[in-house]
């Protein structure tokens, strides 16, 4: 090659690529420009678009809103008992329901994690990945189905002489543990994997059966993981209206606002309600990622 | 470091707050655009002449009104409409009045099958268009009684065609409930419920407290409820009791006509309220308990349907011709049959399969009708000296949400 | 590692629980899709292949799948070029403000999908005065997609390092160079198995699409419709099928082509979200 003529060439993108190379700052504005400003505009804006509206108020007889600033909606909301009860209904299950994925889903991840060949590891990590792509809609009205009075679930607990729950709170229960699991599987076997075996060994060395091992070595390495996962199960329930509507006559938080602004076009009320599982989420967010629960995810 | 840091939330926050002002003066021009200047007859005029069909039409209806043959191949009145006026049919399944609404205020749609309790919200609210009668020439066939009316009739001017008209029914699985019930009390909680305690289903729609009204008018006269829409302090509070009541025997609630289908037959659901059209989906699935439905002696609410024309309608020729082909003698005899209710067009009674059709569900029978509370939006206005003592639908609203708990 | 026999067997067997847990009502949808009467009692009658051809044949299901995979190709290729960008910043750069992205990136996903849907209707339909079309449920879409491929282009950003971009460039390349010979093929399977996880978010959302379309139907709107036409149940439970066993192959690939084992920092809220993002 002529160094020389190298030299003299000027690609094309050269001169726009030096330019770029030596602004730091504008190079970086150029890359956060695109995400930044559709998560800030569009998303964020949409938010406050959205909770704007819950300080306004809905003429019900012609059903307008009208934009009478205020705190109605949300003293509504804190003074009937009845929300209150839906609240924290919907946060007890979703604790509950993020507690029975950790238990389900802890030997698994360490199987795959720990235990399995890589063969198997690799085959069980495309089972549990599989039923994500079941359509969500198709796997409630299949619980439903199999809840029913005379469904699967009566049928297989009949010779033990139990009755099935049929629909409620258990069944709403059921259903999101089941719906939500892989999203907990999969991180805690991500964060066991990185916790290195020569640990494990160790404490077995020093001593310390099973149990203990368990208890001081692996699941305070596993935790962020575990609360990786449980920022899915628990924002998942608290916001699903469609499964509580099939399983269950109780009302949950997304019912109350599903309700309001598509049946009663109450958009006012429905903003004001909605505004709680935001809330309950954005501290859920805070903790978690003071956990380090952000590096796992 | 820490001015650095100020200056970046500052700027993100004042970003947002710029936004959101943004919005919010932006939403107070559209607001007042789409409000529109609510009902009435001087800016929305009904159509003056028939002109060719658009090529569709977008329908909001109640289940079982608009049938092209894919719930039943002998349930088929839409497809024959489209091949005469070339109008395709879309239809939206509303499961209750105030979804209707709901939908029909997004302006995404030509018409709506609307009970009493819909009709006038859209009106007051400019989302109908008045009927031009005279562009329906089957409209000179509907029973007199059904035209004219509170519900479908503003200031003299007709907003809408009647559809038909029914009552609800106590629907009850014959294998459970072995003696046939012919009072409301078995659905209350009171003592004929506790046989069927978790089995019992109930409508899931604010407008259901009427129901509650209509028993306790019967059992607790000293409450002096007439209007079982007009309800005052006092009545209200009775009512909402007694659901309370309910509501502990209660399996589960529906709005989704399928659910109470499959409620039924699979054994969930052994008695409580339902239209006609879902017992007699349920009668025809044979894996079904056998069920009936009845008119308890009590009487019933139920619902006069009148089909009404958007005011953002985009296919307003093909709206009106579906107006008139819905309740032609033929069509809407089929319709009757189908979903179980009384015809709007007296010249269907002849053209029923079942020649008691019209009989059976007191078409001409006014005197029956009269006891038949058809579902009406609850005003403040109670409509008698007490003034404006009365729930409205709002606080029914309320009320139902804390009833369900 | 040492693990006794005893803990391998607890281990067996409770990975075989959650994992007929997991597949014990697919297995029920499958057999539904094969059974004879529109009843949906259990046990089920007899066998036939009755409602697939129903399923083949309905135009509704077919409208339906088009116009989900035009969603999901469209949310894709947003999600792909914002994540990519944010991570590209993230990764490489110190500047204030970086672990609010972070925060930012993952809220659409983490907040309710009906806070989201309902925003986005409000913004749509009453501030800007737009209809509800594919691209609103694209917008809608694209946004909870970005964090999908956020986390497993940064993850794969990390794992990388900086030391080949350094010395590509001390070897003359310039930045777009840099980006194109060394940076992105590095990246492009972890890009590849995020768009395929972004795409499955979106094939099977069903929340936010309520909200922000218009006429038109995607698949899971078309299910969600026809669970509540009484005799159409048995066809919608043949397309569940069918999603179920066709997206074995796009799992297959994401999985091999993350490298990383699945579970590390992307897949997971990549595979979380995907599917049951109800």
């Amino acid at each position: 090659m002529d160094a020389s003529a190298a030299s003299h060439r000027k690609p094309a993108g050269r001169g726009l690529a030096g330019f770029l190379y030596r602004r730091r700052r504008l190079r970086l504005s150029l890359l956060l420009a695109g995400p930044v400003g559709w998560l800030v505009i569009a998303y964020l804006g949409s938010l406050a678009v959205l909770f704007i509206a819950a300080f306004w108020q809905l003429d019900d007889f012609s059903g307008e809103i009208v934009q009478d600033p205020g705190f109605q909606n949300f003293k509504e909301l804190i003074e009937t008992p009845v929300y209150r009860s839906i609240v924290g209904r919907t946060v007890l299950i979703a604790a509950l329901v993020t507690l029975t994925d950790a238990i389900l889903a802890f030997p698994i991840a360490f199987y795959m994690a720990k235990v399995a060949s890589p063969r198997a590891r690799g085959l069980l990590v495309v089972a549990v990945l599989m039923p994500l792509w079941a359509s969500y809609l198709v796997k409630v009205y299949t619980w439903r189905i199999m809840l029913q009075n005379d469904g699967v679930v009566n049928w297989l607990l009949d010779p033990l002489g139990i009755d099935g729950p049929g629909f409620g709170n258990v069944a709403t229960w059921l259903v999101f543990s089941y719906l939500w699991l892989p999203f907990m599987v999969l991180p805690i076997y991500a964060g066991l994997e990185r916790i290195p075996n020569s640990m494990l060994d160790a404490s077995g060395d020093l001593g310390g059966h099973p149990w203990i091992t368990f208890r001081r070595v692996v699941f305070p390495l596993a935790l962020p993981a575990v609360v990786a996962g449980s920022i899915f199960t628990f924002s998942l329930t608290l916001g699903d209206y469609i499964a509580p509507t099939l399983v269950s006559s109780t009302q949950f938080i997304g019912n109350v606002v599903y309700s309001n602004v598509g049946v009663a076009n109450n958009l006012p009320l429905a903003a004001a309600f909605a505004t709680v599982p935001v809330l309950i989420m954005l501290v859920y967010l805070l903790i978690a990622r003071r956990m380090g629960a952000f590096e796992e995810l | 470091m820490n001015a650095h840091r100020f200056r970046w939330w500052t700027a993100l926050a004042v970003l947002t707050l710029a936004l959101a002002a943004l919005t919010a003066a932006g939403c107070g021009d559209d607001d007042d655009d789409d409000g529109g200047g609510g009902g009435g007859g001087d800016e929305s005029q009904a159509l003056q002449k028939l002109g060719k069909g658009e090529g569709e039409v977008n329908l909001v209806a109640w289940a079982g009104y608009v049938e092209d043959g894919s719930t039943d191949p002998n349930a088929d009145w839409v497809t024959g409409f489209e091949k005469e006026t070339g109008c395709q049919v879309n239809v939206k399944i509303g499961n209750t009045s105030d979804e209707m609404v709901t939908l029909m205020r997004t302006g995404k749609y030509d018409g709506v099958s609307a009970s009493g309790d819909a009709t006038l919200r859209l009106v007051a609210g400019g989302d109908v268009d008045p009927v031009n009668t005279d562009l329906i020439p089957n409209y000179k066939d509907v029973f007199p009684a059904l035209k004219d009316q509170p519900h479908n009739t503003v200031d003299g001017v007709p907003y809408g065609v009647p559809h038909g008209r029914g009552a609800n029914l106590l629907m009850y699985n014959k294998d459970v409930v072995k003696e046939a019930p012919d009072s409301w009390d078995v659905v209350w909680g009171g003592a004929e419920s506790e046989p069927y305690a978790g089995k019992v289903t109930a409508y899931d729609n604010p407008i259901y407290i009427a129901d509650a009204a209509l028993f306790l008018r019967e059992t607790n006269p000293d409450l002096g409820i007439e209007n079982v829409y007009e309800l005052d302090d006092k009545q209200f509070d009775a009512v909402v009791d007694l659901l309370r009541q309910q509501r502990e025997v209660i399996g589960e609630y529906w709005s989704d006509y399928t659910k109470e289908i499959s409620a039924f037959t699979s054994g969930d659901s052994v008695v409580g309220t339902t239209w006609q059209v879902i017992t007699n989906l349920v009668q025809a699935d044979k894996k079904a308990p056998p069920v009936e439905a009845i008119l308890p002696r009590e009487g019933s609410t139920g619902w006069s349907d009148t089909w009404m024309i958007s005011s953002e309608a985009e296919h307003p020729n093909c709206m009106y011709m579906w107006m008139n082909h819905i309740v032609s003698p033929e069509a809407n005899a089929a319709v009757a049959e189908w979903y179980g209710e009384a015809p709007a067009n007296q010249k269907s009674c002849e053209m029923t399969d079942n020649e008691d059709h019209c009989e059976i569900y007191h078409a001409d029978d006014e005197e029956y009708f009269d006891q038949v509370e058809y579902w009406t939006t609850p005003t403040k206005d109670c409509g008698d000296d007490r003034g404006d003592a009365c729930k409205d639908y709002s606080e029914w609203v309320k009320a139902w949400t804390e009833i369900k708990g | 590692m040492h693990i006794s026999n005893g803990m391998r067997w607890v281990l067996r067997v409770g990975t075989g629980v959650t994992l007929a847990f997991i597949y014990l009502p697919l297995v029920v949808i499958a057999m539904y899709a094969f059974n004879e009467s529109r009843s949906q009692a259990w046990p089920i009658d007899g066998v036939t292949l009755e409602w697939f051809d129903r399923a083949v044949n309905n135009p509704g299901v077919r409208d339906a799948l088009w116009t989900s995979v035009k969603a999901g190709l469209g949310a894709t290729a947003v999600a792909l070029l914002l994540g990519t960008l944010a991570a590209l910043a993230v990764a490489r750069y110190r500047f204030f403000g970086r672990e609010t992205i972070s925060f930012l990136v993952i809220l659409p996903i983490a907040l309710p999908g009906i806070v989201t849907g309902m925003a986005l209707n409000a913004t749509f339909s009453q501030v800007l005065n737009v209809d509800l079309t594919l691209f609103t449920v694209i917008v809608g879409h694209a946004t909870f997609c970005i964090v999908v491929v956020y986390n497993n282009a940064i993850a794969r950003l990390r794992r990388t390092g900086t030391s080949l971009e350094e010395a590509s460039m001390d070897l003359g390349a310039n930045g777009w160079k840099t980006f194109r010979y060394v940076t992105f093929p590095a990246l492009r399977s972890a890009l590849v198995a995020g768009a395929l996880l972004a795409f499955a978010l979106s094939f099977d959302e069903i929340i936010v699409t309520t909200f922000t379309i218009g006429g038109e139907q995607t698949l899971p709107i078309w299910i969600f419709t026809n669970y509540a036409r009484p005799n159409q149940l048995p066809v919608v439970n043949v397309v569940g099928l069918c999603v179920i066993l066709l997206s074995i192959i796009p799992v297959y690939i994401a999985n091999r082509l993350s490298q990383d084992p699945v579970g590390a920092p992307g897949a997971a809220p990549a595979a979380g979200a995907a599917g049951a993002r109800g």
